[in-house]
């Protein structure tokens, strides 16, 4: 997020799109509420499905699934028609506006109309008012970012912020919500194949270097190492970029990628098309899981490390808007089991390495020295604190409430004109329905920790397929009748919940359960870019079975 | 009401707004969850997860103990921290040294902290010697 949780009520105008925050980010979604409610800011929802927040919304523009590209260029189109756009913004702090104009000026309300299914008046309406407000915020989360072209809807949307200049203000930015609780903090340490902690390119020869001397690689003479210091088997870091999630699978495959070890996740629940991964899982020479429960994913496991969970350790999680806070032990973990950094040092040691790490406070400290946006954080900052938001970059920093207040990370925002596509896998006659994924409220992703829980588990105890009641009635199916729900990839049983909330022709199914998993069924098409799995748009058949749901 | 033996103040670990909230303790079990008030993020507030989700802390099929196995075939057997972790270390630095660094991949955790986030990638890229570290934060 550019912007605080806090903030969010000091927006005139909040436009959400491809998120259910209510049911992904409650506590967060009180402060939506409370601006419309408590405050008279309007809110543009820009989703499909009728959500709870429909019910605060001031416009609720319901696209075709797949189509989000073509509805903001058509608001950006009559911004910029109307000239509400902002002049002095565009001229002082971004560049490649023409090209972006000239994309945008085809998209009339006409056009927006015929491909997003959306009245062309709402989304004049929404551009007026997005446009014209003091301050707005735009929120979005994995109904953006999981199709195949989901880092060009994120472009859009910063397309929409640079346009109007509603970036960089209190109250005014982009804002992605994030899903699990440390997806900021794992993507900032540089638990991707891409980047360093805080970001740093792993092609950047100087970033390169300075890692190798920060991590002990290139030390040539016999001194003793530092603290932290690599195996002697790596005399370089490796100079190329990783592998995604999905290439790894594909690698596995391929037999070229031969271990692999995974800490705290599962992707046998929550990786799309499972009968792939399947096979990878099966196929892995030699596979570590690491976790506190024996999972789906561990089930393939050649060894299996217990952890300590989030209430028997030391640590921090960094939340959606980059705020670092502490995690406190409030109890012994059970048994054996060990908090994971101590397993880490423990394994690292037996392989050469030579780390002497004593507690998590220790390791932030070392994370600090390495990453520029973490620099002013340690755990003793937090403790006085309480949690501090990045950039942060020395120890007398106070954080960063809001980003790109005077310029933008890259100097000029840039415009990335970007077109509309249709989706990979459109309905057709065999396959007629539209299948979109997402969550409940009373589960989390794979539903490890939450379906362990007998009081939620009761609250949402089964998987369900919603249908629309005019497609329930050509169906012939009842409310709470098993159907068999199948795609290219796979079938799964769900019970059907007849309800008007996803439109005529589209059908919506959650991933918490591993009985009816929906993502047996959704394609591996990744997002070029990002390499983001498609699942909110994949099709799929709907028949009537006797078989009970097994749950 | 129900008094704790201890309080402990710590951050929800189900989803990215990072709610602050008081764990109970009582005869080492979370009896009861509360929302802080003294922050800018939930405001005293909690979600039904945030307050009621906690029960998997002390679930009977936690692991305990550290498991392997001869054979994908084969059932799980308890293992020592010791024997575990040298096969583990073994197979990495057998795989490692057959096929390159390129043939271990890692995947880090969206619930995991940032120190331990911080140390996987750390080891896939020093003792490893790999880029490929990722996270299921894509999905
Ligand atoms: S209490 Fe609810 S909204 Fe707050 S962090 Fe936990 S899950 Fe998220």
């Amino acid at each position: 997020m550019t912007n605080s949780i806090r903030e969010i009520p000091e927006a005139e105008v909040i436009f959400v799109i491809g998120s259910n925050t209510t049911e992904a980010h409650p506590v967060l979604a009180l402060q939506m509420k409370k601006a419309v409610c408590g405050r008279g800011a309007k809110l543009i929802l820009a989703d499909p499905r009728r959500i709870e927040l429909a019910g605060f919304a001031h416009l609720h523009l319901r696209q075709r699934p797949g189509t989000d590209i073509a509805l903001i260029n058509t608001i950006a189109h009559v911004i910029i028609k109307e000239g509400l756009h902002d002049l002095a913004f565009i001229e002082e702090r971004t560049e490649g506006y023409e090209e972006f104009a000239a994309l945008v000026g085809e998209w009339t309300p006409e056009r927006g109309k015929e491909v997003t299914g959306v009245p062309a008046q709402e989304i004049i309406e929404a551009a007026r008012l997005y446009a014209k407000a003091g301050n707005a915020s735009i929120f979005w989360a994995m109904g953006i970012t999981q199709h195949t072209t989901g880092t060009d809807n994120v472009k859009a949307l910063v397309n929409l912020a640079l346009l109007t200049g509603h970036i960089g203000r209190l109250g005014a930015g982009l804002n992605p919500l994030r899903g699990q609780n440390n997806v900021q903090g794992a993507c900032d340490m540089g638990g991707l194949p891409n980047v360093y902690p805080g970001y740093q390119n792993v092609t950047d020869v100087a970033v390169r270097e300075k890692f190798e001397k920060a991590w002990g690689i290139t030390t040539a003479d016999d001194r003793p190492r530092p603290n932290g210091s690599p195996s002697p088997a790596v005399r370089r870091l490796d100079t190329q970029i990783g592998l995604t999630i999905t290439e790894i699978v594909d690698a596995i495959l391929a037999g070229e990628v031969h271990a692999l070890y995974i800490m705290g996740e599962n992707p046998m629940l929550s990786d799309p098309n499972l009968n792939h991964v399947r096979q990878a899982l099966e196929r892995v020479d030699f596979l570590v899981h690491q976790d506190i429960f024996l999972n789906e994913t561990g089930q393939f496991a050649d060894v299996v490390l217990p952890a300590a969970s989030f209430a028997e350790k030391w640590g921090t999680f960094t939340n959606t808007e980059r705020r670092v806070q502490m995690v406190r032990p409030a109890l012994e973990p059970p048994g054996e089991a060990r908090p994971d950094w101590q397993i880490i040092t423990d394994l690292a040691n037996r392989m050469g390495a030579d780390w002497s790490y004593e507690s998590a406070a220790e390791i932030m400290d070392e994370i600090a020295a390495v990453t520029p946006i973490y620099g002013g954080i340690s755990h003793a900052r937090l403790e006085r604190l309480g949690g501090i938001q990045w950039p942060c970059p020395t120890p007398d920093h106070p954080g960063t409430q809001y980003l790109h207040e005077s310029k933008f990370s890259r100097g000029r925002g840039l415009f990335t004109p970007v077109e509309f596509e249709e989706a990979e896998e459109l309905p057709d006659s065999e396959y007629p329905f539209i299948l979109s994924t997402g969550r409940v409220l009373f589960h989390w992703h794979g539903g490890t920790m939450s379906r362990r829980s007998p009081g939620l588990e009761s609250l949402a105890p089964q998987a369900e397929i919603e249908i629309h009641p005019q497609d329930a009635q050509k169906l012939g199916a009842q409310d709470g009748q098993p159907v068999r729900v199948s795609s290219r990839r796979g079938d799964v049983v769900a019970n059907v919940l007849i309800t008007p909330r996803s439109p005529t022709g589209t059908v919506f199914m959650t991933f918490h359960y591993a009985e009816a998993a929906a993502n047996l069924l959704t394609p591996n098409y990744v997002d070029p870019v990002a390499k983001i799995p498609e699942y909110k748009v994949s099709a799929v058949k709907v028949e009537i079975v006797e078989e009970a749901v097994s749950v | 009401m129900l008094k704790a033996d201890r309080i402990v103040q710590t951050t929800c670990s189900y989803c990215g707004v990072g709610c602050q909230l008081d764990l109970h303790i009582r005869e080492e079990i979370i009896f009861r969850v509360e929302g802080r008030f003294d922050n800018e993020v939930n405001f005293g507030q909690l979600c039904v997860k945030g307050r009621f989700g906690y029960d998997f802390v002390h679930a009977s099929d936690r692991l305990r103990r550290p498991l392997a196995r001869a054979s994908r075939r084969a059932e799980f057997s308890p293992a020592s921290w010791d024997e575990a972790l040298d096969r583990v270390a073994n197979r990495l630095k057998g795989i490692r040294d057959q096929y390159g660094p390129r043939s271990v991949a890692f995947l880090t955790s969206a619930k995991c902290t940032n120190e331990e986030n911080y140390l996987l990638q750390k080891f896939a890229r020093t003792v490893i010697g790999t880029n490929t570290v990722d996270h299921c934060a894509r999905l």
